[in-house]
């Protein structure tokens, strides 16, 4: 079996992975990507829409065009990359302390071994299915998520029917309601179980009402119907979260398209004795964005599930600079919790430190104009930045200068908390 | 007359008025700035989007190609523009901003390649 040694080997050649490992290669590690597809780009090359990249390149890019500029970059860089190849194993070394080796299977280099003394998890995340949010009815073909849909309709030119109906009012459904419509497809409906739309205001406007297509809020599936190919389903509106039978309808349909959310995907980390949040899915990682296995850091979707693609290579540069510091030793810090407060679902990282400058990523429960988002240790007021506007759908970022941490540095065992107000 | 819209200038998403006077004056309400009046009396004056769909390549990793309007263009031109789009049959290589269609109904915009392939 081959074996290769690098310093640092990232798992996953979408967003995520490319962007850290720049950041790894830039200061002169030996550093590999390894890609179960056959190119470099991940999720963002089925995405043909435009609105990504606004942050990172100052202009608004489709998937692809943000894809091919860091793919770009990777291939000018010295950064190994093994396409086609899937990690199935992560352990650490039984030979050398704090080498981690990846077990990978390739169609292009057969079975092969890497080792390397860190490793970057950046697998992205995984569509929630019909089984995870349980449609009762039969089971037959045309039941899809929309991920699914819209790689078949993009890349691999197949239309999987032509009367559909969206379940769940994602980003990613709303998108595929505009793209279904304009390969030719009549898209009957959205039914959304909550109250509120889950996409953003732009793609409600631009992808449903420019097409007329029916927004059900407070409705569920209730049941599917047909023997081979699905036939039609069963709506009903939901009164104080009971299903209301009586006002039960019916939809013909050839196609039913699944965007009801994603689940970072942490098969192998789990497999690895990585600590995963049991809230948000992800791998626990400390300020730093490191697991607690030693030299194993996280970013991208497979920590948490990001709404912008620019937030996740700013993450993941992060992440990649920290590897940097990791490798020449000088990645030491006190870690100290970091707590989600009132009305905040989750923040990630869930630690910080006092040594640098600290960036929290986090999800408002609840939806609310002219909000504050807070950061307290205890009854000292950290920080109060002011948003026009929050809800759960649009995740808020907020940095923590080191400066702004001193009042109290000198306290031990200080936890922070982070609130919307 | 009286239109509505909800603004998408921000996350807050105004919900918008529009009243169309017997003169044909515009008036907006319900906005909570500039930019509200501004989206408003684009979507009813000349409302226009950014189109992206895909081409015919057929290589046997990608069957399809991305493209994108240079610019956003008018909604009434978008089923034309699809319909051409779809027709099309590519060759590779294409490099990504290559111009796959000129000037389309002399408005000025050009579809372009999003990826490059080959």
């Amino acid at each position: 079996m081959k074996e290769y040694i690098f310093d640092c080997v990232v798992i996953g050649g979408g967003a995520a992975g490319m962007a850290a490992a720049l950041e790894v290669e830039k200061s002169g590690f030996d550093t590999a990507i390894v890609e179960r597809e056959e190119h470099l780009g991940g999720i963002l090359l089925q995405c043909i829409h435009n609105g990504f990249g606004l942050h990172e390149f100052k202009e608004e890019l489709t998937g692809p065009e943000y894809a091919e500029r860091f793919a770009e970059r990777v291939q000018a860089s010295s950064v190994k990359v093994f396409l086609e190849s899937t990690v199935m194993e992560l352990s650490e070394s039984g030979e050398a302390a704090g080498m981690h080796e990846l077990h990978c299977y390739s169609s292009v280099y057969g079975v092969f071994l890497l080792k390397a003394r860190s490793v970057i998890l950046s697998m992205g995340c995984r569509e929630r299915n019909r089984g995870n949010i349980g449609i009762p009815g039969s089971r037959p073909s045309g039941i899809m998520t929309a991920g699914l849909a819209q790689r078949l309709v993009n890349i691999d030119g197949y239309i999987p029917g032509e009367q559909i109906v969206i379940i769940g009012s994602g980003d990613i459904g709303l998108i595929m309601a505009r793209r279904m419509t304009w390969a030719g497809c009549k898209v009957h409906a959205v039914i959304e179980i909550q109250p509120y739309p889950s996409g953003i205001t732009r793609n409600i406007v631009q992808c449903l009402e420019d097409f007329d297509i029916p927004l059900y809020l407070s409705h569920v599936v209730s049941e599917i119907r047909g023997k081979d190919r699905i036939e039609s389903i069963r709506v009903t509106p939901l009164k104080n979260g009971i299903q209301d039978e009586e006002n039960s309808f019916e939809i013909k349909c050839d196609t039913l398209l699944l965007s009801v959310g994603l689940v970072p995907e942490n098969e192998l980390s789990r497999k690895a004795g990585i600590e995963l949040s049991p809230q948000i899915n992800g791998p626990l990682v400390d300020s730093f964005l490191m697991t607690n296995k030693k030299g194993i850091f996280a970013c991208g979707n497979v920590l948490h599930v990001h709404d912008l693609v620019d937030y996740v290579s700013r993450e993941s540069r992060s992440a990649g600079s920290n590897v940097v510091k990791y490798l020449n030793s000088t990645l030491t810090g006190v870690q100290n919790k970091v707590k989600a407060g009132a009305n905040v679902r989750y923040v990630v990282p869930q630690k910080f430190n006092f040594q640098g400058d600290n960036q929290f990523y986090m999800r408002s429960m609840i939806v609310k104009n002219g909000a504050k988002v807070e950061v307290r240790a205890g009854n000292i007021i950290i920080k109060t930045v002011n948003h026009n506007h929050v809800q759960p759908s649009e995740m808020i970022s907020i940095s923590i200068k080191k400066e702004e941490l001193e009042k109290i540095s000198g306290i031990p065992d200080q936890q922070l908390e982070i609130s919307i107000i | 007359m009286e239109k509505e819209y909800i603004c998408i200038a921000c996350p807050i998403g105004c919900h918008l008025k529009l009243h169309v006077g017997a003169d044909k004056s515009l008036e907006v309400s319900g906005n909570k700035c500039k930019r509200g009046e501004v989206y408003a009396i684009t979507e009813f004056s000349e409302p226009t989007r950014v189109v992206t769909a895909t081409c015919r390549l057929g290589l046997e990793n990608l069957e399809r190609l991305p493209v994108k309007t240079t610019k956003p263009i008018l909604k009434d031109h978008i089923n034309p523009l699809l319909k051409e789009i779809y027709s099309l049959k590519l060759e590779a290589p294409i490099r990504r901003g290559q111009t796959i269609i000129k000037n389309f109904m002399n408005t000025g915009v050009d579809v372009v390649a999003t990826r490059s392939a080959g």
